[in-house]
């Protein structure tokens, strides 16, 4: 029986849009339909314009029906996690601060996606700024996993993820900080991407931990994850960060099958703390690459211990300054209790704030301040040096890495009530974004309770052909991914 | 490394510009104790001699070509703005 439409991946959808068999209109409304009938439950949108979305469907079908040049996205409805800037559209980042803001301009990437043809398709949810492993940190309620709505979808892109599983959307786009997409991705179910640090422009995404941040897809199979990033890919003048380089062509690299079999296990990465079912998950993953004639080799990245400390250091300290921004003066929430200017900014951001991001500016703001910066910010710049060359150093004897995405599955909501008990559910994915690594996260099997567990495999900087390669081997031998929640 | 318990929610919150409530700063200091106290074990690594990270992927000096391009009318830039007035933000006076 085939899928229903919106549970379809794009691959199957832009064939079927090109064939004629359905129009952009008809996909459009049976992704609107399923949203309607299921996300009072989910929760996983802050705003969505049907109407819009429509429009730009409909001109999609005009394209195709008037014999212009389609775009590789055409007429395919993709949502933006509520942090990437759509001209005219709102954009809240979950917060009070930006509750009422509506973005000046396009984010680079969304330019790339209109360019594309895809349907713009709704704001996501999240933890407020980015801030969170679980999408109870916005101010506008929590996220639900559709798996289990007592669960949390993950986060900080929980909306995301969430939206895919639930089918009301085709495809969507989060940024991942410490784990932001992979996590959920792994908790939701679905495939989740984070692209090397410089591959994908970060103009228009609001800035957390601006030396970490980076915009990836969530899709159904790896194949519409390489089919995104195509589009997604690519040097811009406006990100003074973004990598100038070729961009292959990655679905058929993924299509063509991985190059190297060479694996890495980091022995570090199944420590204390690892669910078992998860554990036995990954250990079926690297049994399943061994039978397939892959080099298995156990690796180790000595200072993986150091990880979580390092990037609690440099991402709180670059969102102090970024966030710096929220004053209340040029846009943003404005107290109208305040006196003089000064009171002005403290209590514009006491009142736009919520808890976590509060918690985060006085930590960023505490390893910078005078006397304490050579003890915390520096020494955490150097540490990252190491853990990067722990990296690059087992990139000399292996291709990839194979890990789990989390040490558990999702977890319920309230559950991680402790700041920093919330923070170790990034033990396994922070290495990646303090190296600048790719890295992916795909289902990798069910625990006895139904709950989606993510294998993540990590590749070598700016070599997400490869890496998407590695993860559609196993993908094509497993039907994880083609199983839904009942929702 | 300095101690978990110097951390001055006072001093530190009248830096980051942010109106804490009592309740806040007390919270905020024992949860952020537990962090740093977590973070201490950053001194066991040996840096001697290792240079910093700032980036994964270092680029020095990305200039852009010295070429007027459009940017967001005034209309566009203000329409965020908490108060204006004749094409102007409103702020507090902060001269006297």
């Amino acid at each position: 029986m085939a899928a229903e439409i919106h549970y379809q991946t794009i691959a199957t959808l832009a064939a079927r849009l090109a064939a004629g068999e359905l129009s952009a209109v008809e996909l459009m409304q049976a992704v609107i339909d399923r949203t309607r009938a299921v996300d009072d439950r989910v929760r996983a949108f802050n705003s969505r314009d049907e109407a819009d979305a429509l429009a730009q469907a409909a001109a999609s079908d005009a394209r195709r029906s008037a014999g212009e040049a389609m775009g590789p996205l055409d007429g395919i409805p993709v949502a933006l996690k509520d942090v990437i800037a759509v001209e005219g559209q709102p954009l809240t980042a979950s917060s009070r601060m930006l509750a009422d803001f509506v973005s000046p301009y396009d984010a680079t990437v969304v330019k790339k996606l209109r360019q594309a043809g895809a349907v713009l398709w709704g704001r996501l949810n999240l933890d407020e700024f980015a801030m969170g492993s679980s999408t109870e940190n916005s101010a506008f309620g929590a996220t639900h996993n559709p798996w289990d709505l007592s669960r949390v979808p993950g986060g900080s892109s929980g909306g995301s993820a969430a939206a895919l599983a639930a089918g009301e959307a085709i495809a969507t786009l989060g940024s991942d900080t410490g784990g932001s997409i992979r996590q959920p991705a792994a908790f939701c179910g679905v495939v989740g991407l984070k692209p090397s640090y410089g591959l994908v422009s970060r103009y228009g995404l609001i800035a957390f931990a601006s030396s970490l941040d980076q915009v990836g897809p969530f899709t159904r199979t790896v194949e519409d994850a390489a089919m995104l990033l195509q589009v997604l890919a690519g040097h811009d003048p406006l990100d003074s960060t973004s990598f100038t380089a070729e961009i292959p062509d990655y679905r058929a690299a993924v299509c063509a099958g991985p190059r190297s079999r060479r694996l890495g296990i980091p022995k570090e990465y199944f420590g204390a703390g690892l669910d078992p079912e998860v554990a036995a998950a990954v250990r079926a993953a690297i049994a399943f690459y061994a039978a397939q004639g892959w080099e298995i080799q156990e690796v180790s990245l000595p200072h993986t211990e150091f990880c979580l400390d390092t990037y609690y250091i440099i991402a709180t300290a670059e969102a102090s300054s970024n966030l710096a921004r929220y004053d209340g003066i040029r846009y943003g929430h404005r107290s109208q209790s305040a006196g003089d200017v000064t009171e002005l900014y403290e209590k514009s951001r006491a009142e736009g704030f919520g808890a976590e991001v509060k918690r985060r500016i006085i930590l960023g703001t505490y390893v910078l301040s005078s006397g304490y910066y050579d003890a915390y910010y520096r020494r955490a710049q150097q540490v990252r040096t190491l853990i990067r060359s722990d990296f690059l150093r087992a990139y000399e004897q292996v291709d990839a890495l194979l890990t789990p995405t989390s040490p558990m599955p999702a977890f319920r909501h309230g559950e991680k009530a402790d700041p920093l008990a919330m923070y170790l559910c990034d033990i396994y994915t922070i290495g990646v974004n303090l190296a600048g690594l790719p890295a992916i996260s795909i289902p990798g099997g069910f625990t006895q309770a139904g709950l989606p567990i993510g294998l993540q495999l990590i590749g070598r900087p700016f070599r997400e052909a490869e890496l998407l390669a590695t993860a559609r081997n196993y993908e094509q031998a497993h039907d994880w991914h083609q199983r839904r929640p009942n929702l | 490394m300095p101690g978990a318990d110097e951390l001055d929610i006072d001093h530190v919150a009248a830096l980051a510009r942010l109106a804490l409530t009592p309740e806040e700063k007390s919270n905020f200091s024992r949860q952020l104790g537990g962090v740093l106290q977590h973070i201490e074990q950053l001194r066991k690594v040996d840096v001697t001699g290792v240079e910093p990270t700032a980036h994964a992927f270092p680029v020095v000096n990305v200039w852009a070509d010295d070429v007027a391009r459009p940017g967001l009318t005034t209309a566009a830039a203000l329409r965020n703005a908490p108060a204006q007035r004749q094409n102007l933000v409103v702020v507090p006076k902060v001269v006297e």
